[in-house]
């Protein structure tokens, strides 16, 4: 259960070695003893999260979840929930994947869009059903200000981070009546495995400070957040760019 | 008859959805266990505790208040038998008139019977009266097995149900002993305190005993030197040559009017630090420095709260919530320290109650042992959490506990830490409900079940 003040029991995660995801788990972990699932492919790095959310005072269960297996998913999902009540599920698994070759490389593009939009709709569908069922919990979904207006540079990632924003978003108004919080989180670049070798954009930030602002967020019922903050004003004015504007931009 | 609704505590935090019914008769309850599904089944009153026992996710709450049936009050024996939907404001205005008085009454009267017994419920007159479960003789409790029990206080699982949080069962019916009075008013005085020493020092001189009820309210916004500075309100029924003559005609009446309902317009920044400041400066200043025998009635004396129907939309929708603790004779040193700290903190109470428990009773989760409880309140705001859990550790470090009926964040482990006796109601409860039947929002959070 999520308490008065927002402390949950239980965290899953889906994309079990997400850094963000890792630190926000640990940032809960840092305020109460938590029963976490990883849900992610067997991997050394799965057990190397394991091990260090397990350092963190967690107790850690892991449930084998392939993106791309998309007839697998309600039934990772169904596991997931087999060892008691999810308070807080992390949808944070997705490829940023390299957009010269994804527009020209149907395999690649495909790929992207199964993985970030497909495999993120499927498993939302079945996160809400499971939290109907027990008649409580958060979803928190990584979006990415990416997918807020998509760039020449990046519009493959950003088309698909676009789509499962509307779903997200749509699902936080559906769920609302259920008594169950949605919410999307829209983090610019973040330092991570994902963004590593990449040059950082303005307002470039940490999972830990991407962690905290979730963290705040589920606390106190928030729908939507920007990390950092201030990007929500920036993405606001981008988005409202004409195309001629926006195409000469440095971004 | 069934819905699916949203249910919060009187703190209006964590809410959950979960089946609704409304059982009319005990025959509707009997069906209602045992046709609950793997989520299980709480019995949920008025909804006055102020965290989640009275709300199950995903499973089946039982609103008890169509089952509020007075069935007699013996007003020779002051035996009173009722249903467990039957409010204690029900209760009163039938067993006033007869002479008789509920002989334990919270700080509001919109709390039924069950939950009176399942939180084990104490009043400004726990030092006299102990609290609401040692003036039940018996109960009727509908088991997990479908089964309806009639307990004494001699069975095991009567004492595991005053203060069980409804998790051994349903009340479904019970007799309340109730005491005799002359009239429905308080002969009270009153007296301001500078500071919290001179609170402590009245309320410990032997002062304390000589009336029947008694309880302090104390600011945790000043600071400095008028820290904890209190209004210390004693009193006792009156008895009839006690009132003024123009009281004695009907020295009965019940004079408990509900002023105002507050709507739910306000918003959730309104309760501060600044609005709580003047609040207590005004609840100080308008208490006399010394005042013997005012005759008050109930309202006025004990439940002020009960003017105003839904008074905790105030907090607005973040909520708020209540921090009622106690602390064994001897700990009074943390207890200064606890008000010290509200008072430096961001976080802000208004509404605070010092009171004296007297001696604890067999039950193994009641909640009064003696010493000090303290109440207070806080809006829900960020970091509230940390600083709940920093009270935590000075209240278990003392020797203190939580009061479940208004705990709504602790840890299982914390919880555990207050109460010693917890494997022993865990045993008595898990063998009258082998297959969890009964359970609730608080008693997966605390892994009471």
């Amino acid at each position: 259960m999520i308490d008065a003040v927002g402390n949950p029991q239980s965290v899953l995660l889906m994309g079990g070695t997400s850094d963000i995801g890792l630190a926000v788990v640990e940032a809960f972990a840092s305020d109460r003893p938590l029963r976490v699932v990883l849900a992610g492919r067997p991997s050394p790095r799965l057990d190397a999260a394991r091990a260090r959310l397990e350092r963190a005072g967690c107790a850690v269960e892991t449930v084998e979840f392939d993106a791309r297996a998309l007839d697998t998913h309600a039934d990772v999902v169904r596991k997931a929930f087999a060892g008691g009540d999810v308070d807080v599920a992390l949808v944070a698994f997705g490829l940023l994947g390299d957009n010269e070759r994804a527009w020209q490389d149907v395999d690649a593009a495909v790929e992207l869009a199964q993985v970030n939009y497909t495999a993120a709709v499927s498993v939302g569908v079945a996160l809400a059903g499971r939290m109907r069922e027990q008649g409580h919990g958060a979803i928190v979904a990584f979006s990415s200000v990416a997918g807020e207006r998509a760039r020449r540079s990046n519009f493959v990632y950003g088309s698909t981070k676009a789509g499962m924003d509307a779903f997200y978003t749509g699902l936080t108004e559906a769920l609302r009546p259920e008594g169950i919080t949605v919410t999307v989180v829209r983090p610019g670049f973040v330092h991570t495995r994902m963004t590593e070798g990449l040059p950082p954009a303005p307002l470039a930030t940490t999972p830990e400070a991407v962690a905290a602002a979730v963290v705040d967020a589920v606390r106190s019922r928030r729908e939507q957040v920007w990390a950092p903050a201030p990007l929500r004003g920036v993405m606001s004015v981008l988005r409202h760019l004409p195309r001629a504007v926006f195409r000469r931009l440095p971004v | 008859m069934s819905s699916t609704e949203t249910l919060r505590g009187w703190g209006r935090t964590a809410p959950t959805r979960a089946r609704v019914l409304r059982p009319a008769t005990v025959e509707d309850v009997t069906d209602a266990v045992a046709a609950a599904g793997p989520r299980g089944i709480v019995a949920r009153g008025l909804g006055r505790s102020y965290g989640d026992p009275a709300q199950n996710a995903g499973g089946t709450v039982l609103d008890m208040t169509g089952l509020a049936r007075v069935h007699s009050i013996d007003a020779e024996s002051g035996i009173a038998v009722v249903d467990g939907g039957v409010s204690l404001d029900t209760l009163m205005r039938e067993a006033l008139p007869l002479g008789l008085w509920v002989p334990v009454l919270p700080g509001t009267r919109q709390v039924t019977v069950g939950g009176a017994i399942g939180a084990d419920v104490h009043g400004k007159n726990h030092h006299t009266k102990g609290s609401f479960g040692n003036h039940v003789p018996w109960l009727e409790l509908v088991t997990a097995d479908g089964q309806v029990r009639r307990l004494t206080p001699d069975d095991e699982l009567f004492q595991a149900t005053v203060g069980g949080m409804g998790l051994t069962g349903v009340v479904t019916r019970a007799a309340v002993r109730l005491h005799r009075t002359e009239s429905a008013y308080f002969v009270v005085d009153t007296d301001r305190t500078r500071d919290l020493d001179e609170l402590m020092g009245l309320l410990t001189d032997g002062s304390d005993d000589r009336y029947g009820y008694s309880a302090a309210w104390f600011d945790t916004t000043s600071t400095g030197a008028a820290l904890g500075r209190a209004v210390l309100t004693r009193g006792s029924l009156a008895t009839l040559d006690q009132l003024p003559p123009d009281r004695r005609a009907d020295p009965l009446r019940f004079d408990a009017p509900q002023l105002l309902r507050f709507p739910d317009v306000f918003p959730s920044g309104l309760a501060n630090r600044a609005t709580l400041r003047a609040f207590s400066e005004l609840w100080y200043r308008k208490a006399p420095k010394r005042q013997r025998g005012a005759i008050q009635n109930i309202t006025a004396f004990y439940q002020v709260l009960d003017l105003f129907g839904d008074w905790n939309r105030v907090y607005g929708r973040r909520g708020f919530l209540q921090y009622q603790f106690g602390v064994p004779f001897g700990a009074e040193d943390t207890f200064r320290r606890i008000v010290e700290k509200i008072a430096t903190s961001p976080h802000a109470s208004g509404l605070n109650v010092l009171k004296r428990f007297g001696d604890g009773n067999a039950a193994p989760l009641s909640f009064p042992q003696p010493g000090w409880t303290i109440t207070v309140d806080f809006p829900i705001a960020r970091g509230l959490h940390r600083f709940c859990d920093e009270l935590d550790e000075l209240v278990h470090g003392a020797g203190g506990r939580l009061y479940l009926a208004k705990e709504s964040r602790t840890s299982a482990a914390t919880f555990r830490r207050g109460y010693p006796r917890f494997d022993e109601w865990r045993k008595i409860r898990d063998g009258a409900d082998p297959t969890g039947v009964f359970t609730s929002d608080m008693a997966r959070r605390l892994e009471l079940t």
